[in-house]
This record gives structure tokens, sequence and C-alpha cells, in this order.
């Protein structure tokens, strides 16, 4: 047959004689395009990164000269004096995302779960969805005016709590969504299997879909934190700013330091936004440790968050 | 084509009893919404044997079986007429829990479906729903064995049961249904994913189960069938009212059915000749 072929006239079977044409050469038309397109690609990514790591660059290069160890554990600097550092802005920030971390999982992933499993195509949670993708388009600084109204005014004043609810707010959204996802991911299969077996909706939930849907979850959770610890505009609404431990009598670390929540609270955001409009060069140097501080942090975070994810991934 | 009254050995009984019926299943009609899936299916399981569903594809044998266990609860707009008496209880009568009945009904899947977690916690996940006071490790054992797995995995209990073979998975589904020694296994296409020597096993195992366990079973391979049912079921689809509704067209002894159909339609099926 296929020698007949070859043979044959109008068959559209390759001639052997045309074997070099398959050869790969810059000068057919499809090569080329496919060449120029992959180089497309590589300098599209370049380009992408670029700004990236040039701003890192950056960052490392002015912030790492004022870093010391004193910075993490000393008090925000007056002007034009020696030394100081962020102490305080750390713990702050620590406790303000870690409040709005114990409001939002919650809510976020019991919202999942709501409308994956139990309602997942009512008018409820079609609302939430729309609701939540709307959500995660708020401007951070309206997270602000609201807390501001509700906490801060209700409750007489500036405090780390009322920061925890504006970034609770801007949190809930992106947990949402992505455990939602990831809770669709788990397959249906695994869930008939624990229904078969006898497991009333709760516990094929919690024994079955959330821990396999864990990974994704976690990624989500590390995701809203990652974006929470950076906001400025909220904090300057609700935390505002301090110059001192949050437990004023007690310049050491831990767990002293946790004393006053109701107090205005300082945040590594809003140092890094206070001092960069400082006149004076300590505290503007300050301002770059604080910020490669801040962008390790969160770094640090993800880099935990993933591990983690990983680790449940892997089954013990 | 006039739709064939459905034909069983015995006559429907709402309760079982002096005979070793375990399951005495009759299917009126079942709807999911406005679509009427399968009507007419009357057929009583005993303790201690294999009862095959036959039939070909859309023929509600699938949607039968999971009638059996209250499965198919899951589905939106299912609606059931009819009533499956489980040890005298109708699963159906209002009031009872189907979460109940599924664990004394346990059920085996098409597609091997073990959960993200190790060998070990998938076969004790049963016995934890069960809050088993007793030692686990040993019933584990006991099931991985009961499903021949035991030799294979006993090294590596603590390894996902995810990167076992398909075979290896769906003996170790198996495992997991008998791990709370359920009164009855609904086993539905468990080979239609597996390899010839995978399904050759779990058609072994079904025979050293059925000492202990009663066994019901839906199947494409007619041969499968034949090998290991003591009874079929065969299932047809009726086009004449609209849908496509399944019913039962003959119910009896595996060998009877295959060597003497009583029925048109059963007779054609089996020797290849089915529209």
């Amino acid at each position: 047959m296929a020698v007949e072929a070859t043979n044959g006239p109008n068959t559209g079977a390759l001639d052997p004689a045309e074997l070099k044409d398959l050869e790969w050469s810059l000068r057919q038309p499809r090569s080329l395009f496919s060449f120029a397109m992959s180089v497309l690609t590589g300098a599209a990514t370049i380009g992408a990164l670029l700004p990236l790591f040039s701003v890192l660059y950056l960052l490392v290069q002015k912030g790492i000269a004022a870093l010391h160890f004193a910075s993490f554990t000393d008090l925000p600097p007056a002007a034009m004096v020696e030394g100081g550092g962020f102490g305080n802005a750390i713990v702050g920030t620590f406790v303000i995302v870690s409040i709005a971390t114990f409001i939002a999982v919650p809510f976020g992933i019991f919202a999942a779960i709501y409308i994956t499993e139990f309602g997942p195509d009512t008018q409820t949670a079609n609302a939430v969805r729309f609701a939540a993708k709307v959500l995660t388009g708020l401007p951070s600084i309206l997270a602000g005016v609201f807390a501001f109204a509700v906490v801060v005014v209700a409750s007489g004043g500036f405090s780390a709590p009322a920061a925890g609810v504006a970034l609770a707010l801007l949190m809930v959204p992106t947990i949402l969504l992505t455990a939602e996802e990831a809770i669709k991911r788990v397959p249906t299969r695994m869930r008939e299997a624990a229904v078969g077996m006898g497991a009333t909706p709760t516990q094929m939930v919690a024994r079955v879909v959330l821990p396999t849907a864990l990974p994704g979850i976690l990624t989500g959770i590390m995701l809203a934190i990652a974006r929470a610890a950076g906001e400025t505009a909220p904090l300057l609404f609700t935390a505002l700013f301090s110059d001192f431990w949050m437990s004023r009598t007690n310049p050491h670390f831990l767990p002293k330091t946790m004393g006053d929540l109701m107090k205005p609270t300082a945040s590594l955001a809003v140092m890094i936004y206070n001092f960069s409009g400082s006149p004076f060069d300590n505290q503007i140097a300050m301002a770059w440790s604080a910020a490669l501080a801040l962008v390790v942090i969160v770094l640090l975070t993800n880099i935990a968050g993933q591990a983690l994810a990983k680790r449940t991934s892997n089954i013990r | 084509m006039t739709p064939l009254e459905s034909r069983t050995n015995g006559v429907a009984h709402h309760h079982a009893n002096g005979d070793d019926t375990l399951l005495d299943c009759t299917i009126e009609e079942l709807h999911y919404g406005k679509f009427k899936a399968v009507r007419d299916i009357a057929l009583k399981i005993k303790k201690g044997t294999i009862t095959a569903f036959i039939g070909p594809s859309g023929c509600g044998k699938s949607t039968a079986l999971r009638c059996l266990n209250r499965m198919n609860d899951l589905v939106k707009g299912f609606h059931f007429r009819g009533h499956v008496i489980f040890r005298g209880q109708d699963i159906y009568k209002p009031g009872v829990d189907p979460v109940a009945v599924r664990r004394h009904i346990g059920m085996v899947f098409q597609q091997p479906n073990p959960f993200a977690m190790s060998i070990y916690r998938n076969v004790a996940f049963g016995l934890r729903l069960n809050r088993y006071k007793g030692a686990v490790a040993d019933k584990v054992e006991q099931a991985l064995r009961g499903a021949a797995l035991w030799d294979e995995v006993k090294d590596k209990l603590h390894s996902s049961g995810l990167a076992l073979s398909g075979g290896q998975q769906q003996r170790l589904c198996i495992a997991r249904a008998i791990a709370t020694e359920p009164a009855v296994l609904l086993m539905d296409e468990p080979c239609s994913a597996l390899d010839p020597v995978a399904t050759h096993r779990i058609e072994e195992l079904m025979k050293e189960l059925k000492k202990k366990y009663t066994i019901a079973i839906v199947t494409h391979n007619l041969q499968q069938a034949k090998r290991v049912a003591d009874m079929t079921a065969f299932l047809y689809v009726d086009t004449t009212q609209g849908g496509r509704t399944g019913y039962q067209v003959e119910y009896g002894p595996t060998d009877a059915l295959f060597e003497n159909p009583q029925e048109k339609h059963t007779k054609d099926y089996l020797s290849g000749e089915f529209s």
C-alpha cells in the first residue's frame, strides 16, 4: 500500500526525495513564526520579572544599610537620633494580621463549604459568590473607613482589633473564593465513597473534603495574609500608629508586649508610610529597613504556607 | 413493541419472613425530576449470594443498585415509589436515616475511589465513623486480608492509598467497605476500570466474600455475571413511552437465565442481537 501511494500521482504522500524538507530550518515560515513566538514569550516573561527584581534589589540595597539586630527589638527612632528600630511595628503587624486571620478564616472556609456542599445552586450561594467577587475589588481604604465607622467609633478609639476587622474584610473574599475552588476540585467519587460508607454530610466534609482540599485552602489563606500584611490605608483609619510597645510599661518582647490591644497600634506598613515622608535621613533609612523586613516576612509566610501545603498533601 | 411485563420467579412479598431473603426490592417507579428512569423491578436477594444486574447501557442497572442503599437520595429530583425491605424494615419508610442504612449496606464504585489518605486510614475510615472502640489495627488487617490485599500492602500501610495500582485501589475500596462488616455489599461495575488480571482477582475475591457477605453487582460484562453470580436480573430499556425507562425483563438463577432465557429481549441480548 505505502509503496503504491508514493509512486502514484496526487496521493498527497511525501516523496522520499523531499526528505530534506524534514530538516528544521528558519526558512520555513511556520518554523520562523514558531521561533519568533517563543522568543516573544520569553521576552515578555523577562519584561514582567524585571520590575519585580529591580524593586527587590533596591529594597535590599537601601534597606540593608540601617538594618541591625537592634532594628527588630527597638522602638522607632526620633528625628536625627541614631539607632532605633521597628520592634513594636513587627509585633503590631503580627497581632493585627493574626486577629484578621482569626476572623477571616472561619468565615471564609465555612462560607465556602456552604456554597459548595450544602447549597451550591441556591440564590444565597450565588449572592455570596457574587458579593465575594465584588469584594475582592474593594478599595482597601473603604475597608478602613468601614471599620472606622463600625469599630473605632463604637469602641471609642483606634485599636488593633479595629484594624483586624478592616483587614479581615479584605481577606474573607480571597479565602472564600480559593477555598471554594479547592473544595470543588475534590473528586466527586471521594464524596460518594464517604457517603457510601455511611458518613453524614458533616463527617464527609470534615473527614474527606476538607483534608483533601487543605493544600488549596492553605494557599488561599497565605495569599490573603500576604496581602493583608502589606495594607496601609485601612490601618491609617483603624490602628493608626504608636511609637511604643503595645503595653507601654514593658520595653521587651513577649508576652507583656501584647498588653494593650485597645490602643493605637504600630504596624510595619504604617511605619513605612510615616517615615518615608519624613524629612530626616535616619527615619527614611528606617523606612527602607522596615520595608525590607515586611517583604521578607511576607515571603517567609508564603514559603511556610507552601511547605505546609505540600506536607499536608503528602499523606501521613 | 409493547412493554413486557416484568417477570420474576417469585411473587413480590412485602415482608421477608421465613425464608433467607435479606433484601426484598420492589421499584414501582423511579423518577429523576420528570424523567422516569426505572420502573417495575421486583427481586429478592438471598443471604450469602451474588446477584448480578445486567443489561444494555442506560437500562438503569446502576440506578437500581443505588436504590438499595439510598445513594440516589443525593441526586436532585430523585423520587422513588416502591419499597426495599432489609431485615423486615423498609429502608424507604419515612423516618429511616439513609446514613444508618448505608452503614449496613456498603458500596464499591466503578472507579476505584480511595481517599487521599494512607492505606491504613482508608480502611479505618468506617470504623472511625462508627466510633469503633476495639482494636482498630486488628480490624484493618482483617479487612485487608479479607480483600486479598494484606500481603501486598502490609509493609506500607502508612503510605498513600492513591499510590496503589488500579486493581489494588479497588481491593482497598473493598477492604474499606468490609471493615465495618456490612450485611450487604453493592458493587457498581467494580471491574470496568481494571485490566483482566485485576478483574480476575476481584472475581475470585467476590466468590470468597459471599461466604460472609451478600453481594449485588452491576456489570456490563456478561461473562462476569455468568462466572460469579448466583442470580441474575436482566434489565432492558423501554423507549415506547417517551424517554428511556429501564425495567426488569427477567430475573432468575444465572444458569437458567443464560441457558434458557424466557423472554425474547433476554435471548436477543445474550446472543448479541440487540439494538
